[in-house]
């Protein structure tokens, strides 16, 4: 069922909400982009709808809720092994379409694809999902190219028209507290976008043979292997492990595992001194590839949820959506080979 | 001819090699303005001077070749960009009413460029309101980073904009770029323990190539804005000398402090006989020590927890009289 709020009227639902939920949401911290004096827009748990930053893209993605960017599996000592407790909240995600179908690559990575994990699993089982609708699409987004651009796949939607908030409830154990606050009721669909201002066209035909394209070789000098693509990506899934010793007690200490990059120097060392990928040539076709070829013969469905914060983050200006656009092209070169 | 080349130098004229023609000197503190103040210079140029412009070392425009006469005509047409760049005036119509505190000079500062810790016009502007009009020789530069483009080491004066840098340990990745980069580009600040960067805070020199560098946004900067505040490097014919480190992690109200009571310092301690009345701030503190400068400069001012200030400071230098 649909319903519309003043904004005051919202904080009630809100307030309500977080006594059992932790909502995380794009928030601004002032002043703590990389630049000075500029902002920075990433997910943190906020308190009221005023919060929820609208009108920029944050620079991370919700993947940093379900997915921590450093998470402690477990302490051990000299003869025992224990776990962290879980979060002792559940946990509202705010997030637009395209993220959402990101949290679908997530579970298809972490649930999917082998054995559960369980680390994954826990915080999953957690977690309700309210969709932001997108009345507009931002310059570098191509949602609608990769079929992300719509989703109904929540648990409560929200628009913000002029100083309205409207609502789609599915969330049934809530329905109850979302009525009691609301100004009225109408049917509410989530806006979503149409068109997008990028377009990308991945090609049918497209086949590992692009590896051996020349394309790749401008980014061995243009890229400078920094991760931010990664980082910022919600479908990039890579971790690493990290086994450290409290330094006063080196019997004690702790495992945790931290986001990696397939870009970033270490991610394809191996025992023995070898490194598989060492220009950022090489990483770009692996990544793109990943994206765009893999993952698909895989799972069926393209990897890339078309947000664009890659393009958004690139300090090199290197532009993924870009990338994809000459797919078709290196498949041309490398027909006859 | 009757000029008063004494007054006519306070007014923000030179006396030239030209016998009867001046230059008129429009300042610009902080180096940046509106485009629209361009046109008005050209005016000025093509009506009274011989239709050319120097631009300043000190981010100004000399307008040479004009007519001692034309200097009132000069002066209401300055008038418009006096205001609009903001300058301190007595008489409206008149001019400059004093020369002798040379302009704020700025890099471009956070307004375009990435290094910069903060926005260095807006602070140059800041200090243009706390201390103009000044008849005494000060020299006052900021530069965004410690790469000091503005070169203020050269200055009485050196503002350097400094990052206080503040980890976030869950947002760290142990990626190595902010190591790598501390130890390629600057000081060799950090080093990488138990996964995680360790900060040197006495090494850092906050130029901020960690934040920059930090794809995770693990790195972020300080909500507060620091300085390094470097003192008494000049140019000239004695003794041409860097600035030294006076105060590392200093605030904006204590650099404005501490320049103004510098010139109570110099109005005390100037040797009136010099040649002009004129004498750079370094050789009065060449004359009083220190330690008595030191102690003019800090009186009232409340530092900082973590500033550190430098004493005694040794200059260097080629000394040509020695």
């Amino acid at each position: 069922m649909g319903y519309c709020y003043k904004t005051q009227d919202l904080q009630q639902v809100f307030s309500a909400l977080t006594e059992t939920y932790d909502l995380y949401a794009p928030r601004l911290f002032p002043n703590k982009g990389a630049f000075s004096d500029t902002d920075l827009v990433r997910y943190d748990r906020i308190t009221s709808p005023e919060e929820i930053v609208l009108d920029r893209k944050s620079r991370f993605s919700p993947k940093e809720v379900l997915l921590p960017i450093s998470q402690t599996l477990f302490y051990f000592t000299e003869d025992k092994v224990t776990e962290p407790n879980p979060p002792k909240k559940d946990a509202v995600i705010f997030l637009r379409s395209c993220d959402l179908h990101a949290i679908r690559r997530l579970d298809y990575m972490y649930l999917e694809n082998g054995p559960e994990d369980s680390y994954y699993r826990q915080l999953r089982d957690h977690v309700k999902f309210a969709l932001l609708g997108c009345s507009s699409c931002f310059d570098s987004c191509f949602c609608v190219d990769m079929g992300t651009n719509k989703n109904t796949d929540y648990d409560f939607s929200l628009d913000l028209t002029g100083d309205t908030w409207k609502i789609d409830v599915k969330w049934q154990e809530q329905e109850e507290l979302f009525r009691k606050y609301a100004v009225s009721q109408e049917t509410v669909s989530p806006a979503f976008v149409t068109e997008t201002k990028t377009r990308v066209h991945i090609p049918e035909n497209l086949t590992a043979k692009a590896a051996k394209s020349s394309v790749w070789k401008e980014y061995d000098s243009r890229c400078i292997n920094c991760g931010r693509c990664n980082f910022s990506c919600p479908t990039c899934t890579c971790f690493t492990m990290q086994d450290l010793f409290y330094t006063d007690n080196g019997k004690v200490g702790e495992r945790r595992r931290v986001w990696a990059s397939c870009m970033v120097d270490g991610y394809t060392d191996v025992a023995g001194g070898g490194s598989y990928r060492k220009t950022n040539g090489e990483r770009m076709r692996f990544k793109v590839m990943h994206k765009a070829l893999d993952f698909k013969q895989r799972a069926g469905y393209q990897m890339c949820v078309g947000c664009g914060r890659c393009d958004d983050v690139c300090p090199e200006y290197i532009s993924f959506s870009h990338c994809l656009n000459r797919l078709s092209d290196a498949m041309k070169e490398v027909e006859d080979l | 001819m009757d000029v008063n080349t004494k007054a006519l130098k306070k007014n923000a004229f030179r006396v030239t090699k030209e016998r009867g023609k001046t230059a008129s000197r429009v300042r610009v503190p902080g180096g940046h303005m509106d485009a629209c103040y361009l046109s008005m210079i050209q005016d000025i140029a093509e009506k009274y001077g011989n239709g050319t412009v120097h631009i300043t070392n000190r981010q100004g425009f000399e307008i040479p070749g004009i007519d001692y006469a034309d200097m009132p005509k000069v002066n209401e047409m300055l008038q418009p960009i006096i205001e609009g760049l903001d300058i301190n005036q007595t008489d409206p119509g008149t001019g400059y009413p004093a020369s002798g505190t040379r302009n704020v000079s700025a890099c471009i500062g956070n307004r375009v460029c990435p290094y910069a810790c903060y926005d260095t016009t807006a602070f140059a502007k800041r200090i243009e309101k706390a201390i103009f009009p000044n008849d005494l020789h000060f020299k006052i530069a900021l530069t965004g980073c410690p790469n000091d483009c503005a070169k203020v080491r050269m200055h009485d004066f050196g503002i350097m904009g400094m990052t206080l840098p503040r980890l976030d340990p869950s947002r760290c990745v142990n990626c190595g770029a902010c190591v790598k980069y501390c130890r390629r580009k600057s000081v060799e600040a950090l080093e990488t323990v138990n996964y995680r960067p360790k900060r040197n805070e006495e090494k850092c020199i906050g130029c901020g190539e960690c934040v920059l560098n930090c794809p995770a946004s693990a790195w972020t900067r300080d909500e507060k804005k620091y300085y390094r505040l470097t003192l008494l490097g000049r140019t000239g014919k004695r003794n041409p000398r860097l600035g030294e480190d006076f105060i590392k992690w200093v605030d904006e109200d204590s650099i404005i402090k501490i320049i103004l009571n510098t010139y109570k310092y110099v109005e005390h301690y100037i040797d009136r006989s010099a040649p002009g009345g004129k004498e750079h701030i370094g050789y009065i503190v060449d004359r009083t020590g220190f330690e008595e400068f030191k102690k003019w400069a800090l009186e009232g001012v409340e530092l900082p927890e973590i500033a550190e200030v430098t004493t005694p400071v040794y200059w260097k230098g080629v000394h040509y009289t020695k």
